[in-house]
């Protein structure tokens, strides 16, 4: 059964109604996922079959390929989540406050993952699985920020007390953001300075390519399974209105 | 291709551990966050159908 109502253009309004969002991301999201995976096989094959071999950390170098890629979507991702959230507070925008909520966890899976490869990447290169540096104990504050976050919404029953309470906390959070990024320059710490750099780069061209196809699939990754999670946050909570009631009743979408 | 053998390829010139535990981590997580979501929206779907129903 072919959808009967008017085609939305494509305002900034329309991802704030969330019936709208609803049916334009179900659109949106099969085709996120295709150039996640197809960037993300391209990725694997340059950075594991085509780059070289590095002069000084030999093949352990290939951690970097995930582990700067998830290091940067994890900051990313808590400043889209804090922005959505500060959005959703101010301007009492209940679409804005989900997108917010479904950003939260992929955002703590990508912490875990640049926390996790690092200390496997620290390992072999700096003879310690971990150490409290700035670095790594800012990257560790900004896991359990997302923890928290998602630990007080969830505990929260009232949908908009319960924005407001994640809101404040993420807010409150975002301090943490230029932590991470500067910690490098503003301590001595054992993690070393930026990899990519606006002007001359140390890196081989072909390791370049691999990391910035990594990167692009984990951002496609991120929309596509945040647009997924936001579905599924517009359901629970318009559970109760006209239009999620009538979707139950046409059988059509019935695979995602 | 800078591999001389598919033994090669998987011993990552002695740091097979560190890669792969790496990379496979990486996987696992990533695929189990899609199932996780895919069924939560799945769950929800389900139950506004329920809703109309009732």
């Amino acid at each position: 059964m072919k959808n009967t109502t008017p085609k939305p253009g494509l305002r900034w309004s329309t991802f704030s109604a969330p019936s709208r969002f609803y049916a334009l991301a179900g659109r949106v999201v099969p085709w996120l996922w295709a150039v996640s995976v197809v960037l993300g096989l391209a990725g694997l094959y340059v950075g594991l079959l085509v780059a070289p071999t590095d002069a000084t950390q030999h093949d352990s170098y290939r951690v970097i390929f995930i582990h700067v890629p998830a290091a940067i979507l994890s900051m990313l991702l808590y400043l889209a989540l804090a922005f959505w959230a500060a959005w959703g507070w101010i301007f009492n925008a209940r679409m804005a406050s989900m997108y917010a909520r479904a950003l939260a966890p992929t955002g703590a899976m990508f912490t875990f993952v640049a926390l996790w490869t690092g200390a496997l990447w620290g390992k072999p290169t700096w003879g310690t699985w971990w150490v409290w540096d700035a670095r790594i104990t800012s990257e560790f504050i900004l896991l359990l920020l997302y923890v928290g976050y998602i630990a007080l919404t969830e505990a929260i029953d009232d949908v908009r007390r319960s924005a407001h309470a994640g809101a404040l906390l993420a807010l409150v959070g975002v301090v943490n953001i230029p932590i991470i990024y500067f910690s490098v320059r503003w301590w001595n710490t054992l993690h070393q300075g930026s990899t990519i750099k606006m002007t001359g780069t140390s890196m081989h061209q072909t390791m370049q390519l691999a990391m910035w196809l990594m990167m692009f699939s984990f951002w496609a990754y991120s929309f596509a399974i945040a647009f997924t999670r936001s579905r599924a946050i517009v359901l629970e909570q318009e559970s109760d209105t006209e239009w999620v009631k009538a979707l139950g009743a046409a059988p059509s979408e019935g695979k995602a | 291709m800078i591999w001389t053998s598919f033994d090669d390829f998987l011993n990552m010139g002695g740091y097979g551990l560190y890669v792969w535990g790496s990379y496979g981590a990486t996987l696992v997580v990533m695929l189990a966050e899609v199932m996780m979501t895919r069924r939560r929206l799945q769950t929800a779907r389900q139950s506004a159908a329920r809703e109309n129903a009732a």
